[in-house]
């Protein structure tokens, strides 16, 4: 028999949002008591961007946490927070508490767009905004809303999220989870108008058209769509997706402005060539682009110029690798074959396993994952099945043996309990703790955390 | 407001979209898959996973697909053959199976209605 053999098949999974957690439902589903699955996380929260990506004014895709709560709380299942894998725990640490590894840590990076003057005050990633705006304890220091006008570079859902909550009257948003910093700060913004630019023609747009409705039956913004950028006959072949994006596109024609009425902008076939200014934002220039035949936006040599103070770029996300980890920097991505690491010369580095964003990068929405981490478990299960179970210590002996203080699902409950009764407090479900400490703190205030990580 | 299957999927069932449904909310009956209302978040998953484009957002079903929407709902709140009660919400597919019913209007429809097959 394989050493190991006859106990349950341990698994480590890095990451606590949707790709590990589906990872962690498929090998529940498929091995049943035949496994333990530890989700190791470096935040005391679990649930990912679904907590800190989703727009806090979508609860309804925000729901999908009952579904992963219930993997969470499975008795085959362990949260480990505050735990970070290159910090508090090396690879070779894994490797000796685990059977088998997976990483799910996502991408969390912002793509840079390469031209001058991006690292201007004022010119941030979308990712930066995004996680001040979902409470991430990351965020740091807050963004002060003084600019009148914002360009949004990209044409993409994150985009479009983005240039709503700036734009969309903060009474509106009082009923979300926001932390209430964050509600300060956006009944305070100076903004009027958000540019949200796209590279190319609106046909080629990524929005998704729901996501377009809904910023339709936002009232209280105008949108404002420059009726040449529909002129243009569209070609007979687009896609579903894009027909519909140009149906609601369509409506938006005849909008006028209103006086007082914030705006967005939806503009189209504009790169961006240098964000001037002295010290900070002051404008963004912009290059008018046409389609080639591959489909890729080429210069005009014609440039616009658009006085802004603030330029967010929603252009896409970069993976970062897990030190110990092989990555590939090019993509973002951890090479993989179905979902098992190998290094940069195709070697497989056994017992180890991608899923999620790491794996394939930013594309597809929740559900995507799914599926992703069917193939990553099936080729996991598929080894294993005639490997040897290599793991021999537990995960608390050698984190305790580090010095290391890990958080548990307990103290995500604390967490979770001390946010519905500080919204109960301001009227509204939820209100969100965005401060490490005082994350950390309410965490470990619970006396589970002296024992072994679930208690078992 | 839901996603909803419409009758490109009866004969078909594809069945793409079940595996990314983050929720587990796509029911299988004997012609068709069904959405529940109550339990989809709309997160749109499903809608590009079709390789037959039978779902749509019910905000832009076409005219003459509108019966659908009712159909999807049926599923779950009428008693459907051989059965003593509605589905209802049972949160969760995957522990329901398939099952060996159809809603009235997928139930007449003609074999071969579907605009790909």
């Amino acid at each position: 028999l394989p050493a190991g053999a006859g106990r349950a098949l341990r698994v480590g999974v890095v990451g606590a949002g949707p790709s590990g957690l589906f990872a962690a439902e498929e090998l529940l589903d498929q091995l049943g008591d035949g496994v333990q699955v530890d989700v190791i996380d470096r935040l005391p929260t679990p649930y990912g961007l679904v907590r800190y990506g989703v727009a806090p004014d979508h609860p309804t895709i925000k729901s999908v946490v009952s579904t992963l709560r219930g993997i969470l709380e499975s008795d085959r299942v362990r949260f480990v927070g505050g735990i970070k894998l290159g910090e508090d725990l090396a690879v070779s640490d894994l490797r000796r508490c685990y059977d088998a590894v997976i990483y799910a840590t996502g991408a969390p990076r912002a793509r840079s767009l390469g031209i001058p003057g991006e690292h201007l005050r004022g010119s941030v990633s979308a990712s930066d905004l995004v996680n001040w705006y979902n409470g991430h304890p990351d965020a740091g220091a807050s963004f002060e809303l003084d600019a009148e006008s914002v360009a949004v570079l990209g044409a993409g859902n994150v985009a479009l999220d983005v240039g709503r909550i700036l734009t969309r009257d903060y009474r509106d948003l009082a009923q979300t989870d926001m932390p209430v910093s964050v509600l300060d700060n956006l009944r305070r913004s100076n903004v009027k108008e958000v540019h949200l630019i796209a590279r190319r023609g609106p046909e080629f747009a990524k929005y998704s058209s729901k996501e377009l409705r809904e910023l339709g039956k936002v009232e209280s913004v105008d949108k404002i769509i420059c009726p040449e950028d529909l002129a243009a006959p569209s070609p007979r072949d687009l896609d579903r997706a894009a027909r519909a994006n140009l149906a609601v596109f369509e409506g938006w024609r005849n909008e006028s402005p209103r006086a007082g009425a914030r705006k967005i902008h939806l503009r189209f076939s504009l790169r961006p060539v240098e964000i001037i200014g002295n010290g900070r934002v002051e404008q963004l220039i912009l290059e008018r682009t046409t389609v080639d035949e591959s489909g890729q936006a080429c210069g005009t040599a014609e440039f616009v110029a658009i006085k802004v103070q603030m330029v967010v770029r929603a252009v896409g996300y970069l993976g970062v690798g897990p030190s110990g980890v092989p990555f590939d920097e090019e993509s973002g991505r951890v090479p993989n074959l179905l979902g098992r690491v190998v290094d940069l010369d195709g070697v497989t580095a056994p017992g180890q396993y991608v899923t999620g964003w790491l794996k394939r990068g930013p594309s597809g929405v929740i559900g995507t994952n799914k599926v992703d981490a069917r193939e990553t478990v099936g080729a996991l299960i598929d080894d294993c099945r005639d490997l040897p179970r290599p793991a021999r210590q537990s995960l608390e002996s050698v984190l305790q043996h580090a010095g290391r203080r890990w958080t548990t699902y307990g103290g995500w409950q604390n967490i979770d309990r001390a946010e519905l009764a500080r919204g109960r407090a301001e009227g509204r479900a939820r209100s969100k703790i965005a401060d490490w400490c005082e994350l950390n703190d309410i965490a470990m205030n619970v006396r589970a955390d002296m024992s072994p990580i679930d208690g078992s | 407001v839901t996603y909803v299957i419409t009758e490109a999927c009866v004969d078909i069932k594809d069945k793409s979209c079940m595996a990314q449904c983050p929720v587990d909310c796509i029911y299988e009956g004997r012609r068709a898959l069904y959405i529940n209302p109550d339990e989809c978040i709309e997160c749109g998953a499903c809608d590009p996973a079709c390789p037959v484009e039978a779902v749509f957002f019910d905000a832009e079903l076409p005219d003459d697909k509108l019966a659908s929407i009712d159909s999807n709902a049926a599923f779950f709140t009428e008693v459907l053959p051989g059965r003593s009660e509605p589905l209802g919400t049972p949160r969760g597919a995957k522990k329901v199976g398939p099952l060996e019913a159809d809603t009235d209007y997928v139930a007449a429809l003609a074999p071969g209605t579907s605009p790909s097959s």
